[in-house]
């Protein structure tokens, strides 16, 4: 746009080619905006620059880090002493569920053996670090430090020591971009442990509620109880904890019961997460089978052979 | 360092801060409150160094932003595309406001950059975003002042080393 420097200017001297321009770029921000939502572009953009992201991540992370850090150091003695009794106490505590665990496992292997059933609760995880950065607030995003050269790959499921975070939505080389079970965006085929409901739980778009939003009226579902990963869809692994159902109330609509749940995964807190390896074979209904039925006219000679 | 290299290097030097601090995290309470920087510095730089900015610059600077932010490509051109239109136009009066009125008019230039991306947003299927949506132009507003003083001040700085 032309800027009039002299002070004789008048003060809406802008002239109707100052608008065009406003709107080529405006038109050229929509016309990328669609192709994006279309293809994701955004991502392979994203990748070529991976370079020059991945400091900058690194960079906006490090004041928040430095804190942390700086909180422990000037942690007391007191403090510290506290958490490290209770530490040590889940600690015997893990151990001694660990240690019957162990006795489980074998059972559980010689009942496989016996059933001849191949798949198993073997788990490969990954190790990653939360780069503590906010690329917007009312989207439930994480970064993680375990990108593509680590072999990490869009769709895996991410986990903490209490239950399902969310899944990988974005691969750079280093880093990963998490999206929270909390995003309003993201729905998450859930079952209730103790009646085995199956539902859908959505995000609602703050840390510390799911949605249930079609619970229907007859279904076993109270306040209290536990919701599990229910492996349908095949993104995320079977049998882990998601959360706890909180309240039950009817939907708008009066058709269905709408509950929420508090997520187990500690979402707000920055520190490790677990990325599941393997993708998990799809549990769903098989593929179609081929139509049976009157043979059509020009699959008829091949049904005769 | 004569004064252009030192000009220079504060301008693009703001920039870069820009992208660190928008990436930055904060505690849960104060994320909504995260004033949108990237537009408080071109907001500063295209009423004193207008030289430099132009529409063309501002949908560059929307570009890098959403490569960082790793939203929409284009979201975030659009929106400073629109918000230094209308400043430029409005330059040679926003100039000469008292501080209490530019950080006014700056509020208002951060709501319609809100309502432009809850348009956008809305467009491409979103939820609703929550009330909370709305205070981050308040605390821009609240920040410019400050945002000002320290720019003009280190330009200050930069003048009188040269003299």
């Amino acid at each position: 746009m032309a800027i009039a420097s002299n002070d004789s200017a008048p003060l809406f001297a802008t002239g109707a080619s100052s608008t065009l321009r406003l709107i080529g770029y405006l038109a050229l921000a929509i016309v990328l905006m669609v192709a994006d939502h279309r293809n994701a572009y955004l991502t392979r953009v994203r990748w070529a620059l991976s370079v020059a992201i991945e400091p900058v991540y690194r960079v906006a992370a490090m004041p928040a880090q430095i804190a942390r850090q700086a909180g422990l150091a000037m942690a007391d003695r007191e403090q510290l002493t506290e958490t490290n009794a209770k530490l040590s106490e889940q600690l015997l505590l893990a151990q001694a569920r660990l240690n019957r665990l162990a006795a489980l496992r074998e059972q559980n292997q010689r009942l496989q053996e016996l059933l001849d059933v191949q798949h198993s609760l073997g788990l490969g995880v990954q190790l990653a670090k939360i780069i503590d950065v906010d690329t917007d607030p009312f989207r439930h995003r994480l970064v993680v430090d375990a990108g593509a050269r680590q072999g990490i790959e869009v769709g895996q499921a991410v986990l903490d020591a209490h239950g399902v975070m969310g899944q990988v939505v974005e691969v750079l080389p280093n880093t990963a971009v998490v999206m929270l079970i909390t995003d309003p965006t993201h729905a998450l085929p859930v079952v209730v442990e103790r009646s085995g409901l199956r539902t859908i739980a959505r995000g609602s778009g703050t840390l510390d509620t799911l949605e249930l939003p079609n619970i229907p009226i007859s279904g076993d579902c109270k306040v209290g109880d536990r919701l599990l990963t229910s492996g349908l869809g095949g993104h995320f692994p079977a049998g882990f904890p998601v959360g706890e159902i909180r309240a039950i109330s009817n939907d708008a609509s009066g058709m269905f019961a709408a509950a929420q749940a508090t997520p187990d995964a500690a979402l707000d807190r920055a520190g490790e997460v677990l990325i599941v390896h393997e993708l998990p074979d799809a549990i769903g209904p098989p593929a179609p089978a081929p139509a049976s039925g009157p043979p059509t006219a020009d699959a008829a000679p091949d049904s005769r052979q | 360092m004569n004064r252009a290299r030192a000009n220079s290097l504060l301008f693009w030097g703001s920039l870069l801060m820009c992208y660190v601090l928008q990436l930055m995290p904060l505690p849960d309470v104060m994320l909504p409150l995260k004033p949108y920087w990237l537009a408080l510095v071109l907001v500063y730089w295209s009423l004193e160094a207008p030289e430099r900015i132009g529409l063309g610059f501002a949908f560059v600077l929307g570009l890098v932003g959403d490569a960082f932010a790793g939203e929409l490509l284009g979201e975030q051109a659009l929106r400073l595309c629109i918000l230094c239109f209308i400043l430029l136009r409005f330059r040679a009066r926003l100039r000469f406001f008292p501080m209490w009125q530019q950080a006014l008019a700056v509020f208002t230039l951060l709501l319609n950059d809100r309502i432009v991306l809850l348009m956008v947003r809305a467009i491409a299927g979103e939820a609703v975003p929550p009330a909370t949506y709305w205070l981050a132009p308040l605390t821009g507003a609240l920040a410019w002042p400050w945002v000002f003083l320290l720019l003009d001040d280190l330009r200050a700085r930069i003048r009188a080393r040269e003299t």
